[in-house]
């Protein structure tokens, strides 16, 4: 049994932060890509209609499953751990992830702007372990 | 061409602030409720009616729709850099207000993720697609 205190427990906890919230991301991303912009949705159709727009896209429910699956894990690891901690780690990975993804997935123009802030954001968890 | 009106800012820095306040909403609820052990993860449900675990949730609500209103103007490797100061106010928020131990270290490690999806912000916001051209 792995004590929930140590640092491999928590390497898991943030772990399954960052793969359930970058599946969250990508699919919540493509779902909005499918609905278009919000804001016309809304002056078009009201309120009601922008938020039946997209809770009635299918991507929008799979990202909503995975973003649940997220917080809870978020929610038992902070019991765990410093919020200080937890956060920014997961946060912060879950950007690299998802720039690969959204690279790969979404085919955004992820440009070398892009890229270099990923490495940028990879050294910064490094040190955030310290 | 999607431009970024002072509307959608506006939006952009509320997803920053309910994220950081509802993290940190969390946080203190999660630590009021002690360590949740490995064998009842159903305590979990009991958390939802801890009143600060209660206030985090409607924080990340608000946060879900000002989160989802830009992903539909703007692409993912845009929002998420754009409110990456919302790291800085969970160190500040731990620091300040749940009294935790930030190092040095640490600081230097949120000034980098700051600065590096900070200036990431200079580029486009929105990738035109084929089915977005006509938006």
């Amino acid at each position: 049994m792995i004590n929930p205190g140590s640092g491999a427990a928590i390497a898991l906890m943030i772990g399954a932060i960052v793969l359930t919230a970058t599946a969250g991301d990508v699919l919540l991303a493509s779902a909005m890509r499918a609905v278009g912009d919000l804001d016309h949705i809304k002056a078009d159709r009201g309120l009601r209609g922008a938020i039946w727009a997209v809770v009635s896209e299918s991507r929008f429910l799979a990202g909503g499953a995975c973003m649940a699956l997220s917080f809870f894990s978020l929610l038992f690891s902070l019991s765990h751990a410093d919020v200080s901690l937890i956060a920014p780690a997961a946060g912060s990975l879950t950007f690299v992830s998802n720039a690969v993804a959204a690279k790969w997935v979404l085919h955004e123009n992820v440009d070398r702007r892009r890229w270099l802030a990923a490495a940028l954001v990879c050294c910064g968890v490094a040190l955030l372990k310290h | 061409m999607q431009t970024l009106t002072l509307r959608r800012y506006l939006v952009l820095g509320v997803v920053t602030l309910a994220s950081a306040f509802g993290d940190t909403s969390l946080a203190v609820g999660m630590k009021r409720l002690g360590p949740v052990p490995l064998s009842h993860p159903d305590a979990l449900l009991t958390a939802l009616q801890t009143p600060w675990v209660f206030a985090g949730i409607l924080l990340l609500l608000v946060w879900t729709g000002c989160y989802l209103t830009a992903l539909s103007w703007a692409d993912l490797t845009f929002v998420l850099p754009a409110t990456s100061l919302a790291y800085v106010a969970v160190a500040l928020l731990s620091r300040f207000w749940l009294h935790e131990q930030i190092s040095p270290a640490r600081w230097l490690g949120i000034a980098l993720i700051t600065a590096g999806v900070g200036f990431v912000t200079q580029g486009p916001a929105y990738t035109p697609r084929e089915s977005a051209e006509t938006a």
